[in-house]
């Protein structure tokens, strides 16, 4: 009894799936669109509807052998070979080897003349004899909506409509529907009431001066998806959709440990520097010196042969080389070697999303061991905290699949509160050093503490540290006969008068 | 059906005997370059009854509006599909006016006289009066 009825409620076949091979879509969708069914996409003009349906069908030719037919009732075959031509393919190319059929079907208003009872066999012996003709086993209509627009007695139109898409599941192609977005239904002409099987809505909107692309499986028959709008972009490689927490916590750990360069640091570390592949937050107000601890654990990288790879929001790359190289550390010789690249942008060029992707393709190129982003609160310039949190979010995951070291550098604003301001993207970082530039008694000292490190015991220490120009360095500390933590002059002037080294200060 | 032209005699009483339109090729050549000559193409699919019956009416319609001055073209496209592409066939039937031009489209069984004498520019006789 309880055997039979488990088996009842035991899920049944799952759904079959052809594999866009578009970045992220595939992930959202388990796979990839229904195998043998039609796919609505809906959006507005401009959303990248045509750009998907093109990608889904050079995949197919290109990587599962899966020739396609594109049926385009809105562009001519020579405007679409040049779409085509900037995601780099030659359709023409794909056409003379039978991997690739494009049909233009042109309507055109003012030539038609209804005279009587008609259907739309014209349509079904053109799409068939497309398919036919190179073996297709996916197809693309973009956007048949379009057919209203030419033919007047919409009763018939929607019966044969529905018979059409029919017809695409008995020939067993994988089909994507292209339609416009409506005022009142998904698409103008209500075509979601015959294609239920998939439905993913493209939007493309702009917030606050950058435009952003989302992605949402609305619907998907037989098989669970995510749900939420993922954001998309479309560059000259095409689309890539980035899945909102896709890879869930699964990654692998490394239990070993790096030095951070700055020996001092590396002792408040439980004496061995930070794991390797984790991600480490550095935090601080105003020339508190945190690119400079970035520069650090960057140029212990690379003396460990390792290559790292600088994003930098605020400064040039001459700026970055120059700036530390003030305090001892050359960065030119790793720059020359190609062990370290600098790429520098600022953030108001592209939307979150937009980096997010550079800097995915960056990572992806370059295979760095670590990675720092100086400093990821100008992101929040171009977009809600939300938003940034679920980019970090990814960016962070990407890199810990990739077992690379994350390091991030954010401008605290709040000198009363410092922890407050970075509160939102502490979660995600396993290392989280505060830097500090306290005034006391007429003079400003860095200070530096380890907020957390996680897998490890750590100081608890506010430590001073004093940047030289032989390079960065912490300070003993130093306290006076009522225990209280001492700094700048008045810690020089305990030390001379106890007789010990005078640890200097800078030449400012 | 194949691409045959229609010179088989519209059986249809009414209409006057023999039409130029049913000459031989050679004969309707010249007649084409004259503006008023109407070069007509009507796709169908397969031998259907509204196949048959757009046939029908169109020879009605030509023979009484146009006798002498058109030809008449078949095309099934069940077995030629890929002449489907060249005038942009969506709708079955379809006829074509290809000429005089400019081009002209008329969808359905022409069972609807009028639209079809408006969609072919040939206005109805007694509207022309």
């Amino acid at each position: 009894m309880s055997a039979r009825r488990a088996r009842r409620t035991a899920p049944g076949p799952t759904v079959l799936k052809a594999p866009t091979g578009i970045q992220g879509l595939d992930e959202i969708t388990g796979g990839g669109l229904p195998k043998g069914r039609p796919t609505l996409i809906c959006g507005g003009p401009g959303c990248g509807k045509t750009i998907l349906a093109m990608e889904f069908l050079i995949n197919g030719a290109q990587r599962y052998k899966e020739p396609g037919v594109f049926m385009s009732f809105e562009e001519s075959v020579d405007d679409l070979a040049l779409n085509f031509a900037s995601l780099g393919f030659d359709p023409r190319q794909l056409a003379e080897r039978k991997k690739l059929w494009i049909e233009y079907v042109r309507v055109e208003p003012s030539e038609i003349q209804e005279t009587g009872a008609y259907d739309l066999d014209g349509l079904f012996i053109r799409l068939a004899h497309a398919i036919d003709s190179i073996g297709a086993k996916r197809v693309v209509l973009d956007t048949i909506e379009t057919l209203f627009s030419g033919l007047a007695d919409t009763r018939t139109l929607r019966a044969e409509l529905r018979r059409l898409f029919n017809w695409l599941r008995t020939k067993g192609v994988t089909a994507i529907i292209t339609g416009e977005r409506g005022n009142a239904g998904l698409t103008r002409h209500g075509l979601e009431e015959y294609i239920s099987d998939c439905v993913i809505l493209l939007d493309h909107r702009v917030v606050e001066q950058n435009a952003t692309r989302r992605l949402r499986v609305m619907k998907y028959r037989g098989s669970p998806h995510g749900a939420n709008e993922s954001p998309f972009f479309i560059d000259d490689s095409g689309i890539s959709v980035l899945p909102i927490a896709s890879l869930g916590l699964q990654h692998p750990v490394s239990a070993g440990r790096v030095s951070s360069g700055v020996p001092g640091l590396d002792e408040m570390l439980s004496g061995r520097g930070y794991f390797r592949g984790s991600s480490v937050l550095v935090s601080g107000t105003a020339g508190a010196g945190k690119t400079s601890v970035g520069g650090y654990l960057v140029d212990a990288a690379c003396r460990r042969g390792e290559s790292a790879l600088f994003f930098a929001f605020e400064e040039s790359p001459a700026q970055i080389t120059r700036n530390l190289r003030s305090i001892g550390l050359d960065l030119e010789p790793w720059l020359r070697k190609g062990l370290l690249e600098i790429h520098a942008t600022r953030t108001t060029t592209s939307g979150l999303e937009g980096h997010l992707n550079t800097m995915h393709r960056s990572i992806e190129a370059m295979r760095p061991r670590i990675v720092i982003v100086d400093p990821i609160s100008n992101l929040i310039s171009v977009g809600t905290s939300v938003e940034v949190r679920a980019m970090l979010a990814r960016l962070i995951d990407f890199m810990k699949v990739r077992k690379t070291t994350a390091l991030f550098t954010s401008l605290t604003v709040d000198d009363r509160h410092p922890e407050e301001t970075d509160i939102g993207i502490s979660s995600f970082m396993d290392t989280w050093l505060m830097l500090g530039n306290f005034e006391i008694n007429g003079e400003r000292n860095r200070m530096i503490s380890v907020l957390k490190s996680r897998g490890m015991p750590h100081s608890n220490q506010a430590r001073e540290f004093v940047l030289t120009k032989r390079g960065l360095r912490l300070i003993d500390g130093v306290r006076d006969a009522r225990g209280l933590a001492l700094t700048g002059a008045r810690r020089m002037a305990h030390s001379a008068a106890n007789g010990a080294p005078i640890a200097g200060r800078g030449g400012s | 059906m194949t691409r045959k032209s229609a010179s088989k005699r519209a059986s249809k009483p009414g209409s006057n005997g023999r039409s130029r339109s049913a000459a031989p090729k050679a004969r309707a050549r010249p007649r084409r370059s004259t503006p008023d000559f109407y070069e007509l193409r009507l796709y169908v699919a397969g031998q259907s009854s509204r196949s048959l019956a757009a046939l029908v009416n169109l020879k009605r319609i030509c023979e009484e509006h146009l006798q002498g001055r058109y030809r008449i073209e078949v095309i099934d496209l069940i077995a030629r599909p890929q002449l489907a592409r060249g005038d942009q066939i969506l709708a079955l039937p379809t006829v074509v006016r290809r000429l005089p031009e400019p081009i002209r489209k008329l969808v359905g069984d022409l069972s609807d006289i009028d639209r079809a004498l408006v969609g072919l520019d040939l206005r109805p006789v007694p509207q022309a009066r």
